[in-house]
């Protein structure tokens, strides 16, 4: 059942990323990434991480894809031309990706000791996990969110007009007239 | 029946399916051409990352693996805010997404 499961959504998940690089349209690769993160978030449960499962479809493929669609719709993008990379990513960057993925490939198929996953493995329960996030971790925790706010004041100030842009507009225009 | 269920999958599998998954990341950041579908690669290089963390936490029964991931998620969102208001600011200024002729960081 494990193997099963595992086999069909690590497909869905690999089909998805693939999708993504061969669509031309920026809302196609934005449903793909969501179907990307859907299954991780089954791959997680599979492996026994309830609550991050919950939290990868709620933070990743609810909030963050959300935010992309809107971007993408509300800046009307439309079809990309393909190129297919420029001459330093093929002069550089491709076989760089070949190397990485043969060494880390090669480093965990002789890796000793890796165990197996099979359905009825101990569940890591969110009590669990948040006992050790809010005594051991706590400070951690504390930053995040200071983390989180100096985000929000950030995006909000970039995605603003910029006042004095308005001001010399509105000048320009007393001026024009 | 009892042998279908009892069917278990080694976890190189899913550290193969993390590193496949960050390639093609990487890939795609090199290939697209348009900011917001960079920008979803880097994403998706995020998650096959936080794969390999939940597998290795795991592996080893440890809970903070997985807090670890609890906190990308955190800047992968905080991430994505600024993120975005930086494309929404370029666009305005450039009427383009294309990332051949964003150039130049001034605006």
């Amino acid at each position: 059942m494990h193997l099963i499961l595992f086999i069909i959504f690590a497909g869905l998940c690999l089909a998805g990323a693939i999708n993504l690089l061969l669509q031309t349209h920026p809302i196609n690769s934005a449903l793909s990434l969501i179907v990307v993160m859907t299954s991780l978030a089954v791959l997680y449960l599979l492996l026994g991480a309830e609550f991050l499962a919950a939290a990868q479809i709620i933070v990743y493929a609810g909030a963050i894809m959300v935010l992309f669609t809107f971007v993408v719709m509300l800046l009307n993008a439309g079809r990309e031309e393909r190129t297919m990379g420029s001459r330093a990513a093929w002069t550089i960057g491709f076989p760089a990706v070949t190397a990485i993925l043969a060494v880390i490939a090669t480093v965990i198929l002789h890796a000793q000791g890796l165990g197996v996953a099979r359905l009825g493995d101990g569940i890591t329960s969110t009590e669990e996990l948040s006992s050790v996030l809010f005594t051991k971790l706590l400070l951690p925790f504390e930053v995040t969110s200071v983390l989180i706010l100096i985000a929000i004041l950030g995006a909000v100030a970039l995605a603003r007009h910029s006042e004095v842009n308005e001001d010399s507009h509105g000048d320009a225009e007393r001026t024009g007239k | 029946m009892n042998s279908f269920f009892a069917q278990e999958v080694p976890l190189s599998w899913y550290l193969l399916l993390s590193a496949i998954l960050f390639s093609l990341g990487v890939v795609g950041f090199l290939i697209k051409r348009n900011l917001i579908t960079v920008f979803m690669s880097i994403e998706l290089m995020l998650n096959g990352v936080n794969l390999s963390f939940v597998t290795f936490a795991h592996q080893w029964h440890a809970v903070k693996g997985q807090i670890f991931v609890f906190f990308v998620m955190m800047v992968a969102a905080a991430e994505a805010a600024v993120g975005l208001a930086i494309i929404i600011a370029v666009f305005r200024a450039r009427a383009t997404l294309a990332v051949d002729r964003i150039d130049r960081m001034k605006l």
